[in-house]
């Protein structure tokens, strides 16, 4: 299958691919998919106490090239936003900037998902508990 | 040398026609461009000859007569031919048929159409190195069986099936026994006396030959085998097969079978040669490699191996002027990993992190070595990306895992 041009960039030159140390209590981290399924994605975010915005991000993923491209992006994308920022991400606005196909929007539910678990891990750590909307279960959209 | 890219390194999908192969056909285009069923001029009869004599060149290859050879579009014809045909002609001595999970979709679609129409149809597991067990077998025959379908050598993991066992068996409970032997024709030695096999499927284009021609075997005596055509018309093949004969591609089908004939031997021993070389090379430079299906009872050319902890589509994609496949389905709608790899008992991730090589006439060990290395590069890089790779360095049992997967 052709990959789009923004696919095989992030799978030839991934951004911020590597691990933060889990048990600092200003990382969190997300951990989402399944061997069985062909895809886990581990996405890590630190979060300046000082000022609330998340100053590093870092993922590893074992996937396909466009499970492996969604999560880098949004590791760029989480790269100065803040925590409610970062919850805002929507799957389909990786499909849209990846152009992913139809067959891997699940790629971008995915990293959706490990960013929510990410800073739901963060806010366990602070003490604080997400919303129940916060929680909810992206959408998986077709374009 | 140098290397000439893309390299090809999946003959088990499909085979370049042999140069030898494209000129012995060009004359049946033009030229003698007869109708091998024209009875009443030398047009016709020129045709004939030549498919007459293709049609001794595959039997020669197999051990069977001439007659005994029906030619087909292929080998997704052939199989349907030989179980369709079977059941239909001995419905009244039986409704069963006897098959294995790890077969070709050719086979195990029609057999699940069957059952649609009140057959039974027995899917026999495979044990972890991909061969059937010989008691299940035994176990699974009764007195309504009236076909055993088994292929000779798999088309993902290379294993070959305990072919003659089997026909033994057959034999013996007075069961049809048909094969589909497209991977193993024309690579290694395949006879159907000595393995007593009643039908088998062959293929022009897996052998150096052209594709859209293939030819069922149909054993003439001992038992002599009645088919039902599938396909009604002009009574070609003995009526087994009407449509008008693709000459040039009969013709060409039967040039391939005689050189697989004349160079199998050494072909296989050069391929088994490049083959264990790749093995060796691939497992020097790598760990956590997993060989997916039996090395001793395996085709030469093939090689399957799972790279653990990076997924299959990934690694097509790093390695994207190498024509390999990946057992991994990333890009079909279901999501499902190879049903071959899944039928080993490997576990989904390692069907996911497959690769199958399939070397061929013209494979060079310059192209191994570049493959090789080339493999090692992109599954170090995927590895240092890989969450489970750095979980299993860290001593973590992935298997025990429990894993987020609510909502894929």
């Amino acid at each position: 299958m052709a990959y789009s041009e923004k696919v095989i960039d992030h799978y030839e030159n991934p951004r911020n691919v590597g691990s933060l140390p889990k048990d600092d209590v200003n990382v969190g981290t997300g951990l989402v998919g399944a061997p069985e399924c062909g895809d886990v994605m581990k996405l890590q975010v630190k979060v300046n106490p000082a000022t609330g915005v998340i100053d590093d991000a870092k993922f590893k993923t074992f996937g396909c090239g466009s499970a492996i491209a969604s999560s880098s992006l949004a590791t760029e994308w989480l790269k100065g936003k803040s925590v409610d920022e970062a919850l805002a991400i929507k799957n389909t606005d990786i499909v849209n900037e990846l152009s992913l196909p139809p067959v891997k929007i699940h790629c971008s539910v995915l990293a959706e998902d490990a960013i929510k678990a990410a800073i739901a891990d963060y806010k366990k750590k602070q003490g604080t508990t997400m919303s129940a909307a916060e929680k909810a279960q992206p959408t998986v959209q077709t374009i | 040398m140098a290397i000439k890219l893309p390299i090809y390194m999946d003959y088990h999908a499909t085979t370049p026609c042999d140069p030898r192969v494209v000129e012995a056909m060009l004359p049946y285009f033009t030229e003698h461009f007869g109708n091998a069923a024209s009875r009443n001029h030398p047009f016709g009869w020129e045709a004939e000859e030549a498919v007459e004599k293709a049609r001794k060149q595959v039997a020669d290859l197999i051990g069977a007569s001439p007659k005994e050879i029906v030619f087909t579009s292929g080998a997704t014809e052939s199989d349907n031919l030989a179980i369709k045909g079977v059941a239909a002609m001995y419905r009244e001595k039986g409704n069963h048929i006897i098959t294995c999970v790890t077969e070709h979709k050719a086979i195990i679609d029609t057999c699940k159409g069957l059952e649609k129409d009140g057959y039974r149809v027995t899917y026999l597991p495979v044990q972890k190195d991909g061969r059937i067990n010989l008691d299940e077998l035994k176990a699974a025959i009764t007195d309504k069986t009236i076909l055993i379908s088994i292929m000779a050598a798999n088309n993902e993991i290379g294993v070959i099936q305990p072919i003659a066992e089997i026909g033994a068996i057959a034999k013996e409970k007075g069961v049809l026994f048909h094969t589909d032997a497209v991977q193993m024709v024309g690579k290694v030695p395949f006879n159907v006396n000595d393995l007593k096999v009643d039908l088998a499927s062959l293929s022009a284009h897996k052998m150096y030959g052209p594709k859209g021609v293939g030819a069922l075997y149909v054993r003439r005596r001992n038992p002599r085998v009645l088919l039902a055509a599938i396909i009604d018309g002009g009574g070609h093949e003995r009526g087994m097969r009407s449509g008008t004969l693709n000459v040039t591609g009969i013709v060409g089908f039967g040039k391939a079978a005689e050189l697989c004939k004349q160079e199998m031997a050494a072909d296989s021993e050069r391929l088994r040669g490049l083959r264990d070389y790749l093995n060796d090379k691939l497992h020097k430079q790598l760990d956590e490699l997993y060989i997916n299906g039996s090395m001793e009872h395996r085709l030469p050319h093939n090689l399957n191996i799972s790279f653990a902890y990076v997924e299959g589509e990934s690694l097509l994609m790093g390695i994207n002027d190498v024509a390999v496949s990946s057992g991994s389905a990333c890009t079909s709608a279901s999501l499902e990993p190879s049903y071959v790899l899944k039928a080993l008992g490997a576990g989904d991730d390692l069907a996911h992190s497959s690769i199958r090589f399939g070397l061929g006439r013209w494979t060079t060990k310059e192209e191994v070595d570049y493959v090789a290395d080339k493999l090692t590069a992109v599954v170090t890089k995927l590895r240092d990306m890989s969450p489970l790779y750095e979980l299993a360095k860290e001593g973590v049992d992935l298997s025990t895992m429990v894993w987020q997967t609510e909502g894929h």
